[in-house]
């Protein structure tokens, strides 16, 4: 899976209250809605300047804090390519593969704000194309990779009739 | 070799002979969602065509975040949760019952068993010898379904807990020095395994405080043996038979250790707007505070509220300074009522909000002004949390908040007590 876009960066600790804040609870069960919003409080501008197959891009721990999938799912639904960040809190990246949004664990320091990139998600290969640099992502679990190439968990235990995990 | 109490617990439940790092199948005793999280896992089941329960009396779904809910999108979102429970025989925990972690604990969760629930906090019922982890509304929904889940189990951090606990210093402070010390992010993918004599001789409020915040350090799960005191919180929730003894191996494989003298430990606050962002009392006193907030799943139990009024007996709250209360459950309030804690505390300018999660998610029941300062309770302050970005968030015993209610800035309890 090849994807291009721009780099939105952010710093450490962006939090489910950041992406999806407990103040517009009552949008969860309109997502699209709730997309409009996402990141907001990270970036107020954020769900206006994203273009499809830009990319979120982290410091560390991104996503720590609640279970909502609704996260994940908001990000993906503003189309943005993939997140890619230093480290994830589980929650959020269990859920993000769950949904199939590819979340990525590489080196985002040398990544600047509007910088050009194109992302080979299952090689893990993260090319600046701004900066003309390759960076090697963390190559992801290989239970991981089944889930998300098979479009995330509902689609997994539908195409299988259950968890098909091994091999 | 030897293993971990999470090795243990997952390999019972997945037929294998589990170790850190195995990906395993898990058969599941019980799971949870609530009304934010809820409503997509019903959502999901509805999708895959399997609105069912594997384990019905089993399942529970909370209606706690919004509770009463404060407007119909929300009440739109309960009424998804009540049809599941009428159509799968899941079970309803409705308005006023209380918060999910208090309630799992208090009705359904036993020593050795495996807990999933869409919410972070699910981690709570790891005092208990259990393994019990959050996870998203899709993995609850097919949990729910399946009565299973996919784990890898994860390696353990042994956190030793030794020493007596000075006068007004708490396990909530204990575990706020701990993610201080590791970091909001030091213990991602892990499980945390407390033990020692300091734990030992803790009462099971003080574990649940601290399985409750071991997500704030990221981990997968907080876990403690189940011991006497284990099994006499059972009896008196009339499950003494559901007691089984549960404990790590002498030589279990431990990824790591921390050793912790809570003797040395002071009243400690955490600082906007990271969990993370420790302070001693000493550092943070005279800070000004417009709300403080005592209740939520980390310190809402009737412990919590006996030290809360003891400070605040026959005092009054700070003119400046609102204080809200929210008993943790039902029976946390009936028993406060009983003691006569309730009324103390509003003779002492309390705002008493129903059993919930009240003002924790900022959904409701306490949502901050531009600018404001509160004092809560809870375990997490991020930005936003209580529902303004623009606010500031600073989490503590109920001991520090039940003092700084009364002078109107961050106070060390311990004049009080
Ligand atoms: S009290 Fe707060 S932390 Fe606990 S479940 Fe409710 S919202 Fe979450």
């Amino acid at each position: 899976m090849q994807i291009k876009g721009k780099a939105h960066k952010f710093g450490d600790n962006i939090s489910t209250d950041h992406i999806a804040p407990g103040r517009l609870f009552h949008l969860r069960t309109n997502l699209p809605e709730l997309a409009k919003h996402v990141l907001e409080d990270a970036d107020p501008e954020f769900a206006k300047k994203v273009q499809p197959g830009d990319f979120v891009v982290g410091g560390r721990n991104f996503g720590l804090g609640s279970s909502r999938e609704h996260a994940p799912t908001i990000i993906k639904l503003a189309g943005v390519g993939a997140v890619l960040a230093q480290s994830f809190a589980r929650i959020f990246y269990r859920n993000a593969i769950n949904v199939g949004l590819p979340v990525l664990i590489c080196d985002t320091s040398q990544i600047d704000a509007g910088d050009d990139l194109e992302v080979d998600v299952s090689k893990g290969e993260i090319k600046d194309i701004t900066k003309g640099i390759t960076i090697q992502a963390k190559p992801l679990p290989s239970v991981m990779i089944r889930i998300l190439n098979d479009g995330g968990l509902l689609e997994h235990f539908r195409k299988h009739g259950g968890f098909a995990l091994d091999g | 070799m030897g293993k971990t109490i999470v090795e243990k617990i997952l390999s019972e439940h997945s037929g294998t002979d589990a170790y850190a790092g195995d990906i395993i199948i898990a058969e599941i005793d019980a799971a949870l969602v609530q009304d934010g999280t809820g409503p997509l896992a019903v959502q999901q089941l509805q999708k895959l065509g399997m609105v069912e329960a594997a384990k019905p009396d089993r399942t529970v779904l909370f209606i706690d975040h919004a509770a009463p809910s404060p407007r119909k999108e929300l009440s739109n979102a309960h009424k998804v949760l009540r049809e599941f429970a009428a159509k799968t025989g899941a079970i309803i925990s409705d308005i006023n019952e209380g918060v999910c972690h208090q309630r799992i604990v208090e009705d359904f969760m036993n020593p050795g068993e495996v807990l999933i629930g869409a919410d972070s906090h699910t981690c709570t019922a790891g005092a208990l010898g259990a393994f019990a982890t959050g996870m998203g509304s899709t993995d609850v929904a097919i949990g729910i379904a399946s009565g299973k889940t996919w784990l890898r189990v994860p390696e353990t951090f042994k956190v030793h807990v030794t020493g007596k606990f000075k006068k007004g210093v708490y396990a909530k402070d204990l575990m706020l020095h701990f993610i201080g010390m590791i970091g909001a992010d030091g213990a991602t993918y892990k499980a945390l395994e407390f033990s020692g004599p300091a734990i030992d001789a803790m009462d099971m409020s003080g574990r649940f405080t601290l399985a409750n915040m071991a997500v704030e350090a990221g981990a997968k799960a907080g876990l403690f043996a189940s011991d006497e005191i284990t099994k006499e919180f059972l009896e008196s929730r009339g499950r003494g038979d559901k007691w089984r003894p549960l404990s790590a191996d002498e030589d279990a494989n431990y990824e790591k250790v921390f050793e912790i003298d809570v003797s040395d430990l002071e009243p400690t606050v955490s600082c906007p707007h990271t969990v993370d962002n420790i302070k001693v009392i000493k550092e943070v006193e005279g800070t000004k505070i417009d709300q403080v907030y005592i209740g939520t799943c980390t310190n809402g139990r009737i412990e919590d509220l006996r030290v809360a009024t003891k400070i605040l007996e026959g005092r009054e709250r700070h003119p400046d300074t609102r204080l809200l209360v929210c008993p943790a459950s039902k029976e946390v309030y009936l028993k406060a009522i009983e003691e006569g804690l309730i009324a103390k505390l509003i003779s002492a300018g309390a705002a008493i909000i129903n059993p919930g999660c009240g003002a924790c998610v900022g959904v409701h029941a306490g949502i901050l002004g531009d600018g404001e300062v509160c004092l809560a309770t809870q375990n997490r302050n991020f930005k936003g949390r209580m529902g303004n970005p623009e606010a500031f968030i600073y989490l503590s015993s109920p001991a520090v908040a039940a003092a700084s209610a009364i002078e109107g800035v961050i106070a060390d309890p311990r004049k009080y007590l």
